[in-house]
């Protein structure tokens, strides 16, 4: 047994790329060992990344696949053999087993009389095996993007190859790739070490001995290598830390062999223009962290995570280099804001007509006038419950919701949209609940995103997401499979985030939304339903972890207003362990199976007159007539859970029935007054949750 | 490691160019220079454009002074301008060690790199008017861009072989570095021997900044650049169409068929859209077809120059 290393060395890899190739380089070669019958399952090993190198380590390895004796059977004997002399069939076959055919044995199957043999198939040694299978596990590696680089283009791959190395023990494996045949040398940080190959003799060696190369090769350790540099050099100003960002610590850990970390400062005066402003800049253009204060105010402060290492003297350099650029930066940003003051969010709502929307569904401004619509729609619903919202604020917040489109910062910052034309309204003297709408428009962007903070911004959210939706469901442009280039999906989750978690009362329903959003078309307004429906199912399972059996019949007992199915399926979640629970659902489930076949349906009062023909029968049916006055009580105050556990009180009467009452009796009078009081039963409880659904452990 | 302030002195603006030129040029690159029609970027020079079509190996560079009308500041943003120079390096196919050689580029300009930071970010390059796209990075120094490094893939929507590696170099980017000044047009550009009296960008520059700034965002008249963009792409058309014939040309017709003419039309189209932009004259809505009419030109244009080039060949 020996230790396996493999490395490919690239040209910078694409930061967001790294880490997933690592995964899939790692579960290739181990898969392809083990399919190899060179490792056994389990074995251990280590993965390396860094933007110039992917690595696989393995700890035991096989010299040599073991020999495997193989059974064969050839062509029958009546073809084998002509007048007693073998014929060529026979040869073939002793050539294929690799015997003599005087080695044939002969067999008796169901068939008939048939050539055997016992071939040995020798084991290759691994380094032939992996020089032969490696190859073809690093071309099948996924990119998002991919580039030729070679004349004659004989390869894809994310980037150029520059070397491979490939070490089983201390011997060279042949591996071929990207015009490279692997070696037993890796290379180091391409500034700090330079340009010469770094031997190794073993593979266990080759974390310790990039690290002298300046690299270091393991991604966790790097990274944690980033975050206490953050932390030092915070501290070296009392009273600041950085703004925790993990999706950027991840970014820089992808753009660096051998991170350090350097504090910069700006001037106060670019403090006036709002933080998100700056936060993005920093950030999302240069790749900075940015600094708070204890209060969590933003501080004249910025981190930038370097891939080198330099002395005070080397940092002061860099430092230098890094606040020239940002400062450069915030000057554009400033030059942007002031810039656009020049005309006012009023007058750009005229020049929304030239910005196209959507080629059938036409300019912002139409957009604009859609959406102002809406919102007036669903406010009048609001208002109408008697929840608080300032409607003049909503429709002045709708109609220059877009106008930022328009702005330079905007087409500087396409992530700022909305967010600027918050912060310009409330600049051209707006009032809060106007600018908050306009700012929190596109929220939630995500599921992990929050809501918008008011009830304005949440209709106007609402209002225009259901508009880009059903805009585009009715040019027939909904998603389909996993496409769905206008992100309708992600549109219709944000209308379910807001419904389901908004502050204050927001009592819309989906089928509102869908209605008002789709005007006088039926057929639109059922598919969009049934689209924001599937996206609610997807919320309650995504979002908030319910399993799909509370969540199919919680649904399947109405699913238009979210607050209330969500606390349905909570409720449910909370009972469904406990015992009477279970057979009760067990019991409608029956129930609903007998009412299926039996192909009746009953009248609302039709199990009142019923006449009990059975003591069972009639104390179930007096149990479930108290269940039921309960349970709209309960409803009523929207306390489901203890709906759930009142419906539960029914076990003993439920399995009493069951025990001792035939449903199906012979006499058809008997028969309908016993399924009328299944039917009542099962129709009283399926307006909170169709517990049929359910499925029962066991 | 030196302080700041204790810096050698700086490359001017002109020694910085003459210093890439030089490098370059010792790696083996032919010195051309810049191409005479108005464009956005040392892409659409025909050094660039068309030559990277065809098998024929290449290793060019030039300095292209590049115009974008819209991002004229007038004069007024220390950091935007309506006329750059971009330093444009063209290895056909790629050298192995085409990083390494951009590195010692940067040594060779006075950036020692073991005193800096630098790193290769992706930035995929993508020209759709002219069906070109490639790969590559920006090159971040101390957190400036300073560097574009592509491998072109595709251009005229034709697949490249071999590939072509690009280095486009923004040079006020790297002097405003070099020279630590904050606004572009403080950067020297250069000093007179006699006297030692420093010219700057600005005195170069900045007049036709402000002037250009006020044409393309004030003056330019919107019916007459949309008549020039009609006229130039009715010439260029023609031309177009006239390619059809190349099957029945003889040797002589089919070189001095003017596909490089019918290329600098299709740049002129390209301009004009431009100015039209910058002056607010293309709704959004119409900006689609315009650019879909200016790709027609721009990948026709390629089409012909490789069938051109390939009857050549024959």
């Amino acid at each position: 047994m020996a230790e396996f290393l493999f490395e490919i060395g690239l040209e910078e890899i694409p930061a967001r790329m790294i880490a997933g190739a690592q995964v899939e380089l790692q579960r290739r070669v181990l898969a392809m060992l083990e399919r190899e019958r060179l490792v056994a399952a389990g074995v251990a090993s280590r993965s390396f990344a860094t933007p110039r190198r992917l690595a696989v380590w393995v700890a035991d390895v096989a010299e040599r696949q073991e020999d495997v004796t193989e059974d064969l059977v050839g062509p029958s004997v009546k073809v084998a053999y002509k007048d007693g002399a073998p014929t060529a069939a026979a040869a073939a076959f002793a050539k294929k087993a690799g015997v003599a055919v005087e080695a044939l044995k002969t067999i008796t199957n169901p068939k008939g009389e048939y050539l055997a043999a016992t071939a040995i198939r020798p084991g290759r040694a691994a380094s032939e095996v992996i020089a032969a299978e490696l190859p073809k596990e690093v071309a099948a590696i996924y990119w998002a993007k991919n580039m030729y680089w070679r004349t004659g283009r004989p390869e894809r791959f994310v980037r150029p190859v520059r070397w491979l190395l490939a070490l089983l023990g201390n011997e060279t494996v042949p591996v071929s790739f990207g015009g490279y045949e692997a070696g037993d040398v890796t290379y180091g940080h391409r500034v700090l070490f330079g340009d010469a190959p770094i031997d190794l003799k073993s593979p266990s060696e080759y974390e310790e001995a990039l690290k002298k190369g300046f690299v270091v090769a393991d991604v966790e350790a790097r990274r944690q290598k980033i975050r206490k540099a953050l932390d030092k050099v915070t501290r070296t100003v009392p009273g600041l830390r950085w703004r925790e960002d993990e999706e950027l610590v991840e970014t820089v850990t992808q753009l660096t062999e051998w991170p350090s970390v350097v504090m910069g400062g700006f001037e106060a005066e670019y403090l006036t223009l709002p933080e998100e402003v700056l936060v993005t800049v920093m950030r999302d253009h240069q790749k900075y962290f940015a600094v708070e204060d204890q209060a969590g105010k933003l501080a004249p402060y910025f981190l930038a995570v370097l891939n080198t290492e330099a002395d005070d003297a080397g940092l002061a350099v860099i430092r230098h280099g890094n606040e020239r650029v940002l400062r450069a930066r915030f000057n554009d940003a400033r030059f942007f804001w002031e810039f656009d003051q020049r005309i006012s969010l009023k007058d750009r709502t005229e020049l929304l007509k030239n910005v196209t929307f959507q080629k059938d569904l036409g300019s912002y401004a139409a957009k604009t006038a859609r959406v102002r619509k809406l919102s007036s729609t669903l406010a009048g619903l609001v208002l109408g419950r008697k929840c608080e919202l300032n409607p003049v604020a909503l429709d002045e917040a709708a109609s220059l919701a877009k106008t930022d489109l328009t702005t330079d910062l905007v087409k500087e910052f396409t992530e700022l949209q909305g967010i600027v034309g918050g912060l310009y309204a409330r600049a051209q003297g707006f009032g809060a609940a106007t600018a908050d709408a306009i700012y929190d428009q596109y929220k939630p962007e995500s599921m992990e995103d929050s809501v918008p903070r008011t009830v304005e911004g949440a209709v106007l959210a609402i209002a225009d997401k259901a508009d880009t939706i059903a805009g585009m469901f009715g040019l027939g442009m909904e998603p389909t499979g996993s496409k769905d280039p206008f992100a309708l999906r992600r549109a219709a989750n944000g209308i379910v985030k807001i419904l389901a978690e908004t502050s204050t009362p927001l009592p819309l329903t989906l089928a509102e939304v869908a209605a008002a959003a789709c005007g006088q078309n039926e057929a639109l307004t059922e598919k969009v339903q049934g689209f924001l429906a599937e996206r609610l199912e997807f919320y309650l399972k995504e979002a908030r972890g319910q399993a799909y059996d509370v969540v199919k019949a919680v649904l399947a007992a109405g699913g238009d207003d979210v607050k209330d199915a969500i606390a349905r399926a909570e409720a449910l979640t909370s009972v469904r362990g406990s015992e009477d629970f279970a057979a009760v659902s067990a019991a409608f489930k029956r129930m609903k199976n007998i009412l299926a076949q039996a192909g009746e349906s009953f009248e609302p009062g039709a199990a009142a007159q019923a006449e009990h023909s059975h003591p069972a029968q009639a104390q179930l049916w007096n149990a479930a007539e108290g269940v039921r006055t309960r349970v709209t009580e309960l409803v009523g105050k929207g306390d489901y859970a203890a709906s759930f556990e009142t419906i539960a009180t029914l076990r003993p009467q439920v399995d009493k029935f069951f025990e001792e009452v035939m449903v199906m009796d012979p006499d058809p009078a008997v028969r309908k007054a016993r399924l009328a009081v299944l039917f009542a039963i099962v129709n009283d409880i399926r307006g909170i949750a169709d517990l049929s659904e359910i499925v029962v452990a066991g | 490691m030196r302080a700041i302030g204790e810096k050698k002195a700086a490359l001017t603006f002109q020694e910085l160019l003459f210093t890439l030129q030089r490098f370059w040029a010792d790696q083996g690159c032919v010195l051309q220079q810049p191409y005479d029609v108005e464009v956005g970027a040392g892409t659409m020079s025909p050094d660039t454009f068309l030559r990277v079509l065809g098998p024929k190996p290449v290793r060019i560079a030039y300095a292209q002074p590049s115009r974008r009308p819209a991002d004229g500041r007038y004069g007024e943003n220390p950091n935007r301008l309506f006329r750059h120079t971009q330093l444009q390096v063209i290895l056909k196919p790629p050298p192995v060690r085409i990083q390494e050689l951009y590195l010692e580029s940067l040594t060779a300009i006075g950036i020692d790199l073991r005193e800096h930071d630098i790193k290769f970010e992706e930035d995929n390059w993508e020209w759709p008017v002219g069906g070109a796209w490639g790969v590559g990075w920006q090159v971040m120094l101390d957190g400036l861009e300073i560097t574009q490094f592509t491998y072109f893939q595709q251009c005229g929507g034709m697949d490249l072989d071999p590939i072509c590696g690009e280095i486009t170099y923004g040079l006020e980017r790297i002097a405003g570095f070099l020279q630590d000044v904050d606004s572009i047009y403080d950067i020297v550009w250069a000093i007179e021997p006699d006297t030692g009296r420093k010219v700057t960008y600005g005195e170069m520059r900045l007049a036709e900044e402000e002037q250009f700034s006020a044409y393309s965002f004030d003056y330019a008249d919107v019916k007459k650049l949309w008549e020039h963009l009609n006229l130039y792409e009715a010439e260029c058309l023609n031309l177009l169409e006239q390619a059809k014939g190349f099957s029945e040309m003889d040797a002589l017709q089919l070189k001095r068929f003017p596909v490089l003419g019918a290329y600098e039309l299709a740049l002129k189209c390209s301009h004009v859209f431009n100015l039209l932009d910058a002056r607010g004259a293309i709704s959004v809505t119409e900006r689609v077809g315009v650019m879909a009419r200016i790709r027609n030109l721009v990948v026709g244009v390629a089409k012909i120059y490789a069938t051109q080039g390939e009857a050549l060949r024959v």
